[in-house]
């Protein structure tokens, strides 16, 4: 049903199971409790960094079909995307799952745009079971947008480190308490900014014009929500998100509106102004969040992915950085 | 419920300027020089070495002294330390020889992935590539004013 622009889904599609892995960095962090497999090295015992993206999906696509206790055939579709080109990553990992694909793209708001189709394809009867994920990888991301990950040229506080792991999860109508309600698809906002440096700042409005456009359509205020997690602001992006908030005298509690990009690493592991990469949403909300919703810590939570929608040739041919974020709201429904 | 709109562009563009944190300048160029110098420092010695116990003279003992900081810098890379110490040390990392070997070094073994010929072969000068161009070119225009002034002088 369509409220606004929100899809609103009627007849309770559920997360039935939902997966988190992450890298040795990610491991030292405080979520470590919250992932189901992690990784003492980077390359995950493959050749390259492509590949060690890779493996990192296929191996929590394999252990979210584990936990949901289903065969391979009893995924109707595979929705996923991830950063690198062509969305490699994403399409080889479909290879391995050899079910039905989509390859979908949105930077590292990926994570709640797979949510978001994959609840509607399940609540419109297209589908039983829709899988969706994303991975990242910080030295395959930083060789593909930045600079060779041995190379010596100093980063500014402003940029941001991309996670290395992956977050998968299992969408269909089955019983389930991880209910999902609605879906605001974001618009792409472009306020000028040019540095690939400093992406929080550039996504920030994005996230502000999702959220605000998710609250209005379902007649809420941020107060109705036990939190609200963006995907990778990061310390910049998060603090002129609460910015604009006031500015616009909105009324919500700081400690209430979490980035996913400050909470994976502790400030000591020297990430900058936080994380960032598909994987910075999807790992946090497909482990940390849902397992917190799980234990009846969170009732109602609206995760928000943002995404930053350049390349390097559109950095270089001087472009700004046009952006987007989704919202999705999840709510926990006991006995159902 | 409140209609909320986005900041105008220009405005956001300012109040994300507020928020960038600044590295300070002073710590910056105080470990620039601390690390360049260091560099150096370690580069005068090897020459005194070279010209002292192996033969050289002044003029030709920067060859072997140049390849044993490219030596040293290459297997810094290769073990992971140079870009921790770039990311520290910022100009003083990057300007002097090792900087550039270091691109280099880096580069190949990010690309060794993609083979030897079209990986390492097609890619190493990828980041150097700029420094040599332009190092190039403008030698050439030096060379070109020298030449006319002494022709006019």
């Amino acid at each position: 049903m369509r409220q606004g622009r929100t899809w609103v889904f009627l007849k309770r599609p559920g997360i039935i199971a939902h997966v988190a892995v992450g890298g040795p960095k990610e491991k030292e962090g405080p979520l470590a409790q919250d992932y189901h497999k992690v990784y003492d090295d980077v390359y995950l015992g493959k050749k390259s960094y492509e590949e060690a993206e890779r493996q990192l999906l296929i191996d929590a696509v394999a252990l979210a079909l584990r936990q949901a206790q289903l065969t391979r055939d009893e995924i109707d579709v595979f929705l996923s995307g991830d950063l690198l080109a062509q969305n490699i990553t994403a399409s080889f990992a479909a290879r391995s799952l050899g079910r039905p694909f989509l390859g979908i793209h949105g930077a590292c708001s990926v994570s709640m745009e797979g949510l978001a189709l994959a609840a509607s394809l399940v609540d419109s009867g297209y589908a039983l079971r829709v899988m969706t994920g994303t991975a990242s990888h910080n030295l395959a991301a930083e060789r593909t947008y930045r600079y060779p990950t041995e190379y010596g040229a100093q980063k500014p506080p402003t940029a941001q480190w991309t996670v290395t792991g992956a977050g998968v999860g299992i969408v269909s109508l089955e019983p389930t308490p991880l209910i999902i309600r609605a879906a605001t698809v974001g618009r792409v906002i472009d306020m000028g900014l040019i540095d690939p440096l400093n992406m929080g700042a550039a996504m920030a409005p994005a996230a502000f014009e999702t959220i605000m456009t998710h609250l209005n359509d379902l007649g809420r205020t941020a107060k109705d929500y036990d939190l609200i997690v963006t995907g990778d602001l990061g310390k910049i992006g998060r603090n002129l998100l609460l910015e604009m908030l006031h500015k616009e005298s909105i009324p919500f509690e700081e400690e209430r509106l979490l980035d996913a990009g400050l909470m994976i690493y502790h400030p000591e592991q020297e990430v900058f102004a936080g994380a960032s990469g598909t994987a910075s949403s999807a790992t946090v909300f497909y482990g940390h969040l849902l397992n917190q919703m799980e234990r009846g810590l969170i009732d109602r939570l609206m995760m928000v992915a943002t995404g930053a929608l350049m390349s390097p040739t559109t950095f270089q041919q001087g472009e700004s950085i046009p952006t987007i974020a989704h919202a999705v709201t999840v709510e926990r429904m006991e006995g159902s | 419920m409140k209609q909320v709109s986005l900041p105008e562009a220009t405005s956001y563009q300012q109040m994300a300027k507020t928020q960038e944190e600044k590295r300070s300048v002073v710590t910056n160029v105080l470990r620039a020089f601390l690390v360049g110098g260091l560099i150096s420092l370690l580069g005068q010695g090897l020459m005194w070495m070279y010209e002292t116990f192996f033969g050289f003279t002044e003029k030709n003992a920067s060859n072997p002294t140049v390849a044993t900081l490219v030596f040293l810098s290459v297997l810094l890379t290769a073990l992971g330390h140079y870009d921790k110490l770039g990311q520290w040390a910022g100009a003083g990392a990057t300007v002097p020889v090792t900087g550039f070997a270091n691109t280099m070094a880096s580069t190949a073994l990010d690309f060794r992935s993609e083979g030897l010929v079209l990986g390492v072969g097609g890619n190493m000068f990828k980041m150097a590539g700029p420094v040599i161009v332009f190092g190039v070119v403008s030698a050439f225009i030096i060379a070109l004013i020298k030449t006319i002034w002494q022709l006019l002088v």
